[in-house]
């Protein structure tokens, strides 16, 4: 069998009845179909544009923007780039994201948690919550959201003072914000030292926890020399690094601490509260994914339940949600282009003006798409690397 | 084995066809579709396509085949769709009342649409022949480029970008217009200091959103912008105090605050003007003889208000008028309208069906109106306005 088949090997079939090879062959003749299709779209494209005199390139990001926008973590008037302008959306995607999959993370946890509580009237609430979010459209919700609460908080002059100096009007949310001192730089660096020193004594507990074979409290130690370095350095130093500037309302404006407009407060908790639905659901999926004996061997063993969490259960569910918790923080950064509806300036926003004003559609759409591509590769690696963290290790 | 091979032929015979296909379609440098097309569309497509090519090098040709280069890329074909059409497709606004607003009949009321029916009554002798095509701030340029209308007449702003870089030629100016800042009356706020720090509601992509960035960085006033993206949503915002002012053209502001704010008395618009705002008709690159049409049936409306020829008395006037320059434009003599590929009555139709420029301002704008806006620069050259139609002759 094996030496007659070799031989029909050796007498050559013909080429086109080599399988290996028409194998390869198939493969070739798709991709270059593929090219040919490509190449053909991409040319018909050039010479539409041509002949409207219209040329790509992204040279006029260099041009001046000549628009205003509304809210910049950077630098920026009329007199800056469309480059600038674009940078400025993509900074204000990035704090609205990073910001809103905290806080998802932190809601999802919490309401997945009590799905599974035994208290009836906890669980049923968490689950009329999830129930509720999971099943609006996120459009209707954000739209809500600022026409219907944060556009109709009281005006100006009416303004609502919440405990905590926190102004609520329909100019926005301010809430109160430190302003440097001259001592701020230097207490920087005291933080800075106090995080190493945090660092070292875990790393020591935990070595010293490894040779005993005792738990050290080990976060508990490092965190109190973070917190301890921390008070004792804001005291120690002639002026307080941060006065603490309280905004409050002069004459039809809001002045002082730190204002949030509606805009944003709508879509950052719309994208939170949304986004923390189906985290919730993930999470409560992977608590239930480990096996009962786990929780009852933990019991037997004299852990409490918060200690069964935290030891037991978490770190096996983990493995289980971090995969579909990475597509939930990625359609939360996706979704935040929907702000182009209610005028917060993120990337989408931001691009869409910059398309209007310059008249370069194909090069915005092709950029746009290739940031957000290059924004969802990235959440994802950082999401494997960190699964490849908590997988279980099998022995 | 032989089975396996079969779809591998039909994926070469496929994929042959397809190469071939491109290299057909490169021949002809046609803009778009290859072979499938109707063979009567590639001709006309391939006819354009030369021209173009052609422009560059026209000072090497003679002076002869210059004149009929400059006429034929499209010259008339609009005219002739509309007329095959039996009607004509008008880009308006359809959201600002007194300009394009849907009145309670469903039929578009307005400035703009009223020259949308001028333009009908022109070709057809009958003003109802208009298909009205509401267009958004960002896509109206697009289908007027694309030919999905036949003109627009949509508050459109003439600058120089538009009128070379996006293929448009604005016709005349029907509406002299200025930006302007609305602001709550009960603010105090009468000048552009008093803005220092404060928040404006404006529209996304328009030359507003760059007119306002320019005048406040010259004044030196820092502000914030709230920039929405369609009418209903900026003054929506405004309407509930998001912003302190809105700024858009002077029309606009006080025919939405007369139209979409709950509290219309509570809004005034400031004593200045931020930028030079004209509004008109704007047609496509590339026919010139409905370039014409446009600007000669707006100009025979501004040329009946100022002989005295209005809908009441163009039938009279018709009858008795001596004055040689109003009998050639009602086409009692020469030809006029048939210079413009129309009947020599087209200017009658206009005045008799839609009426001079002082009734169609009037009836959307004028002071027995909700949105009254004074005539001031919209008045006749010999009122002190810019209005100045060319001679017919």
């Amino acid at each position: 069998m094996e030496k007659s088949r070799s031989l029909r090997v050796q007498s050559s079939i013909p080429l086109w009845r080599d399988e290996r090879f028409l194998r390869i062959l198939g493969q070739a003749v798709f991709l270059a179909i593929l090219a040919a299709i490509l190449g053909y779209l991409t040319r018909n494209m050039l010479t539409n544009m041509r002949q409207q005199g219209l040329g790509l390139g992204f040279d006029f990001m260099r041009l001046t923007a000549g628009f205003d926008i509304g809210e910049h973590l950077i630098p920026y008037d009329r007199s800056s780039s469309f480059l600038r302008a674009y940078q400025v959306g993509l900074l204000n995607t990035a704090l609205v994201g990073g910001l809103g999959i905290a806080f998802a993370t932190i809601l999802g946890v919490i309401f997945g948690v009590a799905q599974i509580s035994s208290n009836f009237l906890v669980q049923q609430l968490a689950r009329a919550y999830i129930e509720f979010l999971r099943n609006i459209p996120l459009l209707v919700l954000l739209i809500f959201l600022y026409t219907a609460v944060f556009i109709k908080l009281p005006r100006v002059k009416e303004a609502v003072m919440l405990p905590g100096s926190v102004l609520l009007t329909n100019r926005g949310v301010a809430i109160p914000w430190g302003i440097p001192t001259e001592t701020f730089s230097l207490y920087v660096r005291i933080l800075i030292l106090g995080v190493f020193l945090a660092i070292a004594v875990g790393g020591l507990l935990a070595w010293y926890g490894r040779r005993t074979g005792r738990a050290p409290l080990t976060l508990l130690w490092s965190v109190l020399t973070l917190v301890g370095i921390a008070v004792v350095g804001w005291v120690a130093l002639p002026d307080s690094p941060l006065t603490l500037d309280p905004p409050a309302v002069q004459g039809l404006r809001l002045a002082g601490g730190r204002q949030l407009s509606p805009e944003f407060m709508a879509l950052l908790l719309g994208l939170s509260i949304y986004t923390s639905a189906f985290i919730a659901d993930v999470v409560r999926a992977g608590i239930q994914s480990v096996s009962q004996g786990q929780v009852e061997a933990a019991k037997s063993l004299g852990l409490t339940t918060i200690q069964t969490l935290r030891m037991v259960i978490f770190p096996q569910a983990l493995r289980v949600i971090v995969p579909p918790l990475t597509s939930q923080y990625l359609n939360l950064v996706k979704n935040s282009s929907l702000a182009v509806l209610i005028g917060y300036p993120e990337l989408f926003h931001v691009s869409g003006t910059i398309l209007n004003q310059s008249g370069r559609a194909v090069e915005m759409i092709a950029l746009v798409m290739a940031t957000y591509l290059a924004i969802s590769l990235l959440t994802s690696a950082l999401m494997n690397w960190y699964n490849r963290r908590v997988r279980l290790v099998e022995r | 084995m032989s089975r396996k091979m079969i779809p591998v032929f039909v994926l070469l015979v496929i994929g042959a066809l397809i190469v071939a296909a491109c290299g057909q379609a490169a021949t002809p440098t046609a803009p778009s579709g290859g072979g499938e097309e109707p063979p009567v569309v590639e001709t006309v497509e391939v006819v354009k396509t030369v021209v173009v090519t052609v422009e560059a090098p026209a000072p090497a040709v003679t002076p002869q085949v210059q004149i009929q280069v400059a006429q034929a890329p499209g010259f008339g074909e609009t005219l002739a769709a509309i007329q095959g059409r039996g009607n004509i497709i008008c880009g308006v606004n359809g959201q600002l009342p007194g300009f394009s607003f849907l009145d309670p009949e469903g039929n578009f009321t307005g400035f703009d649409a009223d020259f949308c029916r001028a333009l009908a009554a022109a070709i057809f002798g009958d003003a109802s022949k208009v298909e009205f095509r509401p267009a958004t701030t960002q896509e109206r340029f697009t289908i007027l480029q694309t030919g999905e209308i036949d003109v627009l007449i949509r508050n459109t702003t003439w600058t120089l970008v538009r009128d070379s870089e996006l293929g448009l030629n604005p016709t005349v100016t029907t509406f002299y217009d200025g930006q302007g800042i609305m602001v709550p009356t009960d603010s105090g706020i009468t000048t552009l200091q008093d803005l220092e720090g404060g928040t404006i509601c404006v529209q996304k992509g328009t030359t507003t959103e760059l007119n306002l960035a320019d005048v406040m960085a010259t004044e030196g006033v820092t502000y914030t912008p709230a920039v929405f993206d369609d009418v209903n949503a900026t003054y929506g915002a405004y309407g509930e105090g998001r912003c302190d002012a809105a700024t858009s053209d002077k029309s606009q502001l006080v025919s939405v605050a007369k139209g979409l704010l709950p509290d219309p008395d509570n809004h005034v618009v400031m004593d200045l003007t931020l930028s030079k705002e004209p509004l008109g008709p704007v047609v496509r690159h590339g026919d010139d003889q409905w370039f014409d049409i446009v600007r000669w049936v707006v100009f025979a409306t501004i040329a009946g208000e100022e002989y005295g020829v209005s809908s009441a008395n163009v039938d009279e006037v018709r009858g008795s008028t001596e004055n040689p320059e109003v009998r050639r434009l009602l086409g009692l003599e020469g030809d006029l309208g048939l210079k413009l590929g129309l009947t020599n009555d087209w200017a009658y139709n206009v005045l008799k069906l839609v009426g001079n420029y002082a009734e169609i301002y009037d009836r959307s704008l004028g002071p027995d109106t909700a949105t009254f806006i004074p005539r001031g620069l919209n008045s006749l050259y010999t009122d002190g306005g810019a209005l100045y139609s060319p001679p017919f002759r």
